[in-house]
């Protein structure tokens, strides 16, 4: 008994199905890294956005888009992007380190 | 009875069917899905990086003939005297590390019957291919021009080399002489990418040799950014550029390496530095492989990044017909975040997302002058369209300060992309 349970352990382990769910980025989100560095070390003027509050992201998003908020790039990019969208983004942009 | 399986039975098996998934070992191991991608630049690096996040079960194996990357973004600074060519330059140890099987060779042809791809010195199966070989340049293209040529009259438009080429002409040329650039018609790699040059070369000129002037013959009367850069290079440069549009007979019809000159359809330009910038195609392998239609351009599918011809083989990058999405470094990058997403899916015989990219590009015009685009797309009627009010470029009555910062972006753009991609 022992022996199969740890083969059905080890089929669980190996074969998790389809990639899983978590590490898929919504629409657009894996392109702010182009600019948005992840790595602490890279020195750069532009705002670290992963790992950020989603709801600073969204409302971030939406100024730049109005004008509110002045930007070279940013308002340019936002007005690409819905609130609707811009909810799944930023979410998943929080749960990066 | 049959029907009614004890659970003895039943646990039997079972049993026997993941004994029959997991063993033998080395059946378990060839079941892990194979990616190979070809080309390790913005594009190529990044996918392979990305299918391994995905899922490190995926056997990612990269084929890249120099073990040694030269960046193309910013490397008109080094032509310009500005940069030096070992900043552009990255080696693939952070890609290894990262899980990816790095192979330095030269992908030589595409079975896509046996899916496998022939290196000089092996044949590597695949499930999935990803080309990203960016461009090569058509040596056909332009009478008078060709790889000889190309040591005379160097085109710089793949940097190493030719851009060190360049570089060590200007610098060895007196002060007074003439500097001669040809702009090809579209669609080719970097569309800004002929103008920033302009830009510095004319900088280095009024800063270093300002009896010197340049000459930018163009097969187009239009251009990315053009208004920003025309407007930049009259308050900048106006006694050292001089832009010569196809309709002032700007196109450049044949080249002679011999003598250095550079002839249109109205004269001849004799130049004691030229720069030829000739017509692209696809990288070689996209040819070999059979994805390229008559273009010399790669037709995809934007949702996946799939060949239109081939199924199986992925094309992203400066190589692809991607509508609206310019050749550019930032475009590669996005690119390769998606069709990873895809190849992921397509691997495990699920649905592939409904991809969103996004373009940036910044040129210098001076050391402390930026101007970018930017884009957002999304496929539409089969194509990549960009979304309906995003997306421009810089505004043209920014004030100096913008131009200031857009040029610490610029750098610090390329700082991040770099990191992400080879560090």
């Amino acid at each position: 008994m022992k022996a199969l349970s740890a083969i059905a352990v080890a089929a669980l382990v190996i074969y998790p199905g389809v990639v899983l769910a978590a590490s898929d980025a919504p629409p657009g989100a894996a392109s702010c890294s182009g600019c948005h560095a992840t790595n602490a070390a890279v020195e750069s003027p532009v705002p670290r956005i992963h790992g950020r509050n989603a709801n600073e992201i969204v409302t971030a998003m939406a100024a730049f888009r109005t004008g509110a908020l002045p930007s070279t790039v940013m308002g340019r990019i936002a007005k690409g992007f819905t609130d609707e969208e811009m909810h799944p983004i930023a979410a998943w942009l929080a749960a990066q380190k | 009875m049959t029907l009614h399986p004890t659970r003895r039975n039943f646990l039997r098996s079972s049993a026997a069917i993941a004994s029959a998934t997991l063993f033998p070992l080395p059946a378990l191991a060839q079941a892990a899905p194979r990616v190979i991608v070809v080309g390790g630049g913005f594009g190529g690096a990044t996918v392979a990086r990305q299918i391994k996040a995905i899922d490190p079960k995926f056997h990612v194996t990269l084929v890249e003939s120099s073990a040694t990357f030269t960046a193309c973004p910013l490397s008109n600074a080094v032509i310009g005297g500005l940069r030096d060519l070992k900043a552009q330059q990255f080696g693939y140890d952070k890609v290894r590390a990262a899980g990816v099987n790095v192979v330095i060779g030269t992908a030589i042809g595409v079975n896509t019957g046996s899916r496998t791809v022939r290196l000089t010195d092996a044949t590597l199966p695949y499930d999935r291919l990803v080309l990203a070989p960016g461009i090569d340049i058509r040596w056909d293209g332009l009478p008078g021009y060709n790889e000889a040529a190309s040591a005379k009259m160097p085109h710089a438009w793949r940097a190493g080399d030719q851009t060190t080429l360049l570089r060590s002409q200007l610098e060895a040329m007196e002060d007074g002489g003439l500097v001669v650039m040809s702009a090809p018609a579209n669609p080719f790699r970097c569309p800004p990418g002929p103008y920033e040059r302009a830009s510095l070369i004319a900088h280095y000129l009024k800063t270093k040799k300002p009896k010197s002037k340049l000459i930018v013959l163009d097969a187009k009367d239009q251009f990315s950014k053009q208004r920003l850069f025309q407007n930049a290079w009259k308050e900048l440069y106006p006694d050292h550029l001089e832009w010569v549009s196809l309709s002032s007979g700007g196109k450049v019809t044949s080249v002679d390496p011999a003598t250095n000159t550079l002839t249109t359809e109205f004269g001849k330009h004799v130049a004691k530095v030229a720069n030829v910038i000739p017509p692209q195609k696809a990288g070689r392998i996209a040819d070999l492989a059979g994805v390229t239609n008559q273009t010399g351009w790669v037709p995809i599918d934007p949702m996946t990044f799939e060949s239109r011809q081939i199924p199986g083989i992925h094309v992203i990058g400066d190589a692809t017909i991607a509508g609206a999405m310019p050749k550019s470094a930032f475009a590669a990058n996005s690119q390769g975040k998606a069709c990873a997403a895809a190849v992921a899916k397509l691997l495990t015989g699920a649905k592939p997302p409904e991809p969103k990219l996004i373009n940036t590009c910044y040129s210098l015009v001076a050391p402390d002058y930026g101007i970018s685009v930017a884009g957002v797309y999304v496929p539409a009627n089969g194509m990549l369209a960009e979304v309906q009010g995003s997306g421009g470029v810089s505004p043209l009555d920014a004030p100096r300060d913008v131009r200031v910062t857009e040029a610490t972006y610029a750098e610090a753009w390329f700082r991040t992309i770099t990191s992400e991609v080879f560090g």
